[in-house]
Formats: structure tokens, C-alpha cells, sequence
């Protein structure tokens, strides 16, 4: 086999924070088409008020900041904020749950530490944990998917969901809400049911809930996409999928009974959405090879953790923003070795 | 050292030196005590009370005080002062005082109240003591209220809620709801709120501060061309 080398000068593709985002957003795009699939319009809704919020937030800040608006608002970056936003809250979300988070995610987490590149913590996830936090009522309003639901919401009713907070007469909001499969494993672990029962609910599918493994296979779809354009490093989505892989394993192997098997724990919730396209945030994730792999490694083993022990059903996005807070003492110490020094920085 | 004019030592405790926004000191108190305006009205008066009484103590007894002892005696003299002062409010303000908890006696480790011992009660005359301790008192007792006013009205929608545990029964009535059926915002009021209030406050002092300093500047610069010309 031989492998052709040509000399000097290569030309490296252009790569613009502009591309980069662009591409990313395009891998999300059969995720998001699958998760209006299955949750109906209003995903599709949250998504064009949380792009449209994190536009108009963007411009104000860099108005107020006495920046250029372009290149800045045209960088793609305000766009993927308010989408992963949207993602990462349920689909009946009121407008105005919608505008905090994301106007406290471009606002607070992102332009009052000084913008894109100088943000340490993920701001789609910060905005996503302010609402959790404070709106926990409005965070629950997760519907059946729409496979084994009952009946589901036009567009026009959704559209009255959302912006009025009124249901189409004779509809109240716990007979079109359902738990996630997330918060039902916890819900009856919590209550001494045996995994094996509580999985016998028409909620779960084949390898997680009903709905949310075929969003998590497509969302897996457009993150190998971007690990095959080179968009993203493979370790943070390795090492995150990985650890939670081994960790709910183990617990697995010990009890089956009381502790959800690792197929369950990647497919359900925001495990593979996570692992491709919020932790690997360039941003305000590890930048070091060596320190990407224990970053994804952190990220994994806290949800893990959060999702078994917690008091949240999901935790990713308080795992993704404690490991932020890692990143600079992770990037300190796993430096590479620079050519021409040894591994202690000193000359070699 | 004990020639600070009153009027700076107003402006320093208001302003230029607030306990709170410029010296950063008790902050523990402030941040958790901070949810509603009441409870930091309450707590702000309670250590406004422990600064006077233990400024006015440290400089009268400034001459007699060994150096190298005088930190466990101010202590000493400031855990007195928040003693009386918690078993007052046990009996005047019983309600209020369940409220407030263990805060009350935590006074003591405010830093801002030995902080003032240190730093000027114990180099100046009484009655620039006890002006002291007053003014440094109410500027941090006015941060922790708009701190409190911030995240009650934020938190839950209301101003002055539970008024009647400080003025009696008659105030229930001052209770101000700024939005009807506000859904509230835990954020607020829980400690991050109270993180990112006290930080808003900071940046406006700031700001406020900038703006004051290049007017100024303006002005001399218009000074100092009128008088070249």
C-alpha cells in the first residue's frame, strides 16, 4: 500500500466560526425534524421564537456594547444558543419561559463575560437551567408522543399553547402532558417498582422511551456527520458516552431491577444530543486532546450520577455547566508537550 | 487620623466607601438575608444599631486598649452588643426574629462591623465614631434593601410583602403587588439571585462612578482652557 505525500504548501479548507456553526446546525436539523415528529409543531415553534430572541438579544448587547453588528450576528453562533435552547425544553414551553431563557443566556451568559470565545460556561445551558430552576411547573409540560398519544395539538392549537397558555375547549394540560421516560424510571425507582414493571408502560420503546430513541438515533445521525467533516474532536463524545456506558453498566450488572440498562441511558433524554452537539461546544469546552477526554469523562459520569441519585430526572445541563467550571484547571494540566520542550514545559 | 471632616465621613459611607458595594464586606448577611424588603430592613437596622453602639464603645475606651490585644476585646465587645440586640428582637420583633434566624447572632462575624472598629473607631474622637457607625450602617442597610427590593419585587412580584412583622398589624396593608397572578421567579430568590443582583448593583456603581469621573475631568479640562485663553 502506499500513501501519496505532496510537498509543501498544503491549503487548509477556510474555517469560519460562520462554517462551523453552519454545519453544526445543519447535523441538527433531521434531530429536530424528528423531534417534531414525534412532540408535534410546537417544536418547531420554540425554535423559531428562541432563534428569533437570541437574534434580537445579540444585536442589542453588541449595540449597547458599541460593537459591529456584522460580522457578530451573522456568525451563526446566537442562532445555535437559541436552538439548542429550544431542544432542551418541552415543546408546550410558553413564550415568555422562552424569552427569559434565552435572553439571560445571550445576555448574562454570553455577552456580560465579553461575547463568543470569552464565555466560560455553555449559554444555551445556562438559560436552560435558569428556567429549570425557576419555572419547575412550565418545565414539566412534556406531551405524550405523538405515536401513542391520544390525540395531538394542531398547529393553530399550539400556536394558542404557547403564546395564550389556553388548550382547545375541553382539553386540560394533564390529559395532553406525560412524563418523560427519564422522570417515570425515577418517579418509580423512588417508589421501590421494579425496572422490569415499570417498563412495561406503552412509554417505552425498543432502547429508550417511545419517540425519544428514534430522536436520539437521528440526532447520533447528524453528530457523526460532524465527527466525519472534522466539526467536532471524537474524545468529548467518546469519553462522555463511554463513562455513562461503564458507569450505568456496572450499576446494571449489579442490579438490573433498580438501575436502567446503558442502552436506556443513551437513548432517552439528551445523552447523545448532549455528547455531539452541546458539550462539545468549542467554546466553553476543554480545548486540549488529553483534557477533552476527561471533560467528556465528567460530563458522563454527572449525568450518571444526577439521573440515578439526583433530584433532577435529567441532568445534563447542570453536568455540562459544573464540568465548564472544570475547564480551566483541566486545560492547566494537560497541556501537550511542545516540540523542543519535555513534558514539564522545561527545554529539552 | 482625627481630622476626617464629618462630611467625608458621610460621602465615605454612603458612597465612596459603602460597606457593601465598595468594601465587599459582610456579604454572607447580605446575600442571604436579602429576599424581601422586610427581612433586610430588619437585619440592615439590627447591625446599623451593632455598628453605633459598638463604634461608640471601641473609641471611648480607645486610649486604655493594649495594641496587641485589641482584636479579642472588640470582639468581645461586638458579640455583647449583638447579644442584647438578638434578645430585643426576641421580645419585640418575635416574629421578624424567627424569620431572620441564625443571622442575627451571625452579626458578630459581620467584618464590615469590626472592619470599622479596626479601621476608624479606635483612631477617632466619639462623636466622629458614633457618625461613623450611623453612616456606614445606613449605606449598608440601603444596599441590602435595594438588593431586597430587587428580588422580592423579581422573586415574587411584591414589595414591602409581610410588612406586619416590623411595624405590627396596622402595615399590613403596605404590601404593594407590582403584577397580579405573577407566576414568580425562583431564580431571584434563591442565593444565585442574589449573586447576580449584587453584581447588577456593583456594575450600576460603577457606571455611575465613570460617568461622575469623566464629567469631572470635562470640566477641568474646560477650566483649564478658559483660563488659558
Amino acid at each position: 500500500m502506499r500513501f501519496k505525500t505532496f510537498s509543501s504548501p498544503h491549503m487548509a479548507p477556510a474555517r469560519s466560526v460562520n462554517r462551523v456553526m453552519g454545519q453544526v446546525l445543519l447535523a441538527l436539523i433531521p434531530g429536530t425534524a424528528a423531534m417534531t415528529w414525534y412532540f408535534g409543531w410546537g417544536v418547531l415553534i420554540n425554535v423559531s421564537l428562541a432563534v428569533t430572541v437570541a437574534l434580537a438579544c445579540e444585536a442589542l448587547m453588541l449595540l449597547l456594547r458599541g460593537r459591529p453588528l456584522t460580522p457578530h450576528i451573522t456568525d451563526l453562533s446566537a442562532v445555535l444558543a437559541g436552538w439548542l435552547f429550544a431542544l432542551a425544553v418541552p415543546p408546550l414551553t410558553p413564550w415568555w419561559v422562552t424569552l427569559v431563557g434565552v435572553g439571560f443566556a445571550m445576555i448574562m451568559a454570553k455577552h456580560l463575560y465579553g461575547g463568543l470565545g470569552y464565555n466560560p460556561f455553555n449559554p444555551a445551558m445556562v438559560g436552560y437551567v435558569v428556567v429549570l430552576i425557576s419555572f419547575p411547573r412550565e418545565m414539566t409540560l412534556w406531551l405524550s408522543p405523538s405515536v401513542i398519544a391520544e390525540l395531538n395539538l394542531s398547529l393553530p392549537q399550539t400556536f394558542a399553547a404557547i403564546f395564550t397558555g389556553t388548550l382547545p375547549e375541553g382539553l386540560t394540560w394533564d390529559m395532553i402532558t406525560a412524563a418523560t421516560p427519564l422522570d417515570r424510571i425515577q418517579t418509580g425507582v423512588g417508589l421501590e417498582q421494579p425496572i422490569s414493571q415499570i417498563q412495561t408502560s406503552p412509554f417505552f420503546g425498543y432502547l429508550g422511551g417511545v419517540g425519544w430513541e428514534w430522536i436520539s438515533l437521528w440526532f447520533l445521525l447528524g453528530g457523526l456527520w460532524l465527527l466525519k467533516r472534522r466539526v467536532i474532536g471524537w474524545q468529548i463524545p467518546v469519553a462522555m458516552l463511554g463513562t455513562l456506558t461503564l458507569l450505568s453498566g456496572l450499576f446494571w450488572l449489579i442490579n438490573p431491577e433498580v438501575y436502567a440498562s446503558p442502552l436506556f441511558h443513551i437513548f432517552s433524554g439528551a445523552a447523545i444530543l448532549g455528547a455531539f452537539f452541546i458539550a462539545t461546544d468549542p467554546v466553553s469546552a476543554s480545548t486540549t486532546p488529553k483534557g477533552r477526554l476527561i471533560f467528556g469523562a465528567g460530563v458522563g459520569a454527572l449525568v450518571f450520577v444526577i439521573r440515578t441519585w439526583g433530584g433532577y430526572a435529567e441532568g445534563l445541563a447542570f453536568s455540562v455547566l459544573l464540568m465548564n467550571m472544570m475547564v480551566p484547571l483541566i486545560d492547566h494540566y494537560t497541556q501537550p508537550r511542545v516540540f523542543g520542550k519535555t513534558s514539564a514545559g522545561k527545554e529539552g | 487620623m482625627n481630622d476626617t471632616p464629618y462630611g467625608k465621613i458621610v460621602a465615605d459611607g454612603l458612597w465612596y466607601n459603602n460597606a457593601a458595594l465598595v468594601q465587599l464586606l459582610g456579604l454572607c448577611p447580605l446575600l442571604a438575608i436579602s429576599g424581601t424588603v422586610v427581612n433586610a430592613l430588619g437585619l440592615g437596622l439590627a447591625t446599623t444599631l451593632t455598628l453605633i453602639v459598638s463604634n461608640v464603645t471601641v473609641s471611648f475606651i480607645r486610649h486604655w486598649v493594649r495594641p496587641e490585644i485589641r482584636i479579642p476585646i472588640y470582639v468581645l465587645i461586638i458579640a455583647s452588643v449583638v447579644t442584647a440586640i438578638e434578645l430585643a428582637m426576641n421580645a419585640y420583633f418575635h416574629e421578624l426574629y424567627l424569620v431572620l434566624g441564625i443571622f442575627i447572632p451571625l452579626i458578630v462575624t459581620n467584618c464590615a462591623i469590626i472592619g470599622r472598629a479596626e479601621a476608624f473607631a479606635s483612631k477617632h474622637t466619639l462623636p466622629k465614631a458614633f457618625v461613623d457607625g450611623l453612616i456606614m450602617g445606613i449605606g449598608f442597610t440601603l444596599v441590602l434593601v435595594a438588593l431586597g427590593a430587587m428580588r422580592e419585587a423579581i422573586g415574587q412580584g411584591t414589595l414591602f410583602d409581610q410588612a406586619h412583622l416590623m411595624f405590627g398589624e396596622a402595615a399590613r396593608g403596605l404590601t404593594v403587588t407590582l403584577i397580579e397572578d405573577y407566576r414568580g421567579f425562583l431564580l431571584a430568590i434563591l442565593p444565585p439571585g442574589a449573586f447576580i443582583a449584587l453584581g447588577l448593583l456593583l456594575a450600576v456603581k460603577n457606571l455611575v462612578d465613570d460617568r461622575l469621573e469623566k464629567r469631572a475631568a470635562a470640566r477641568r479640562a474646560e477650566a483649564l482652557g478658559e483660563a488659558g485663553a
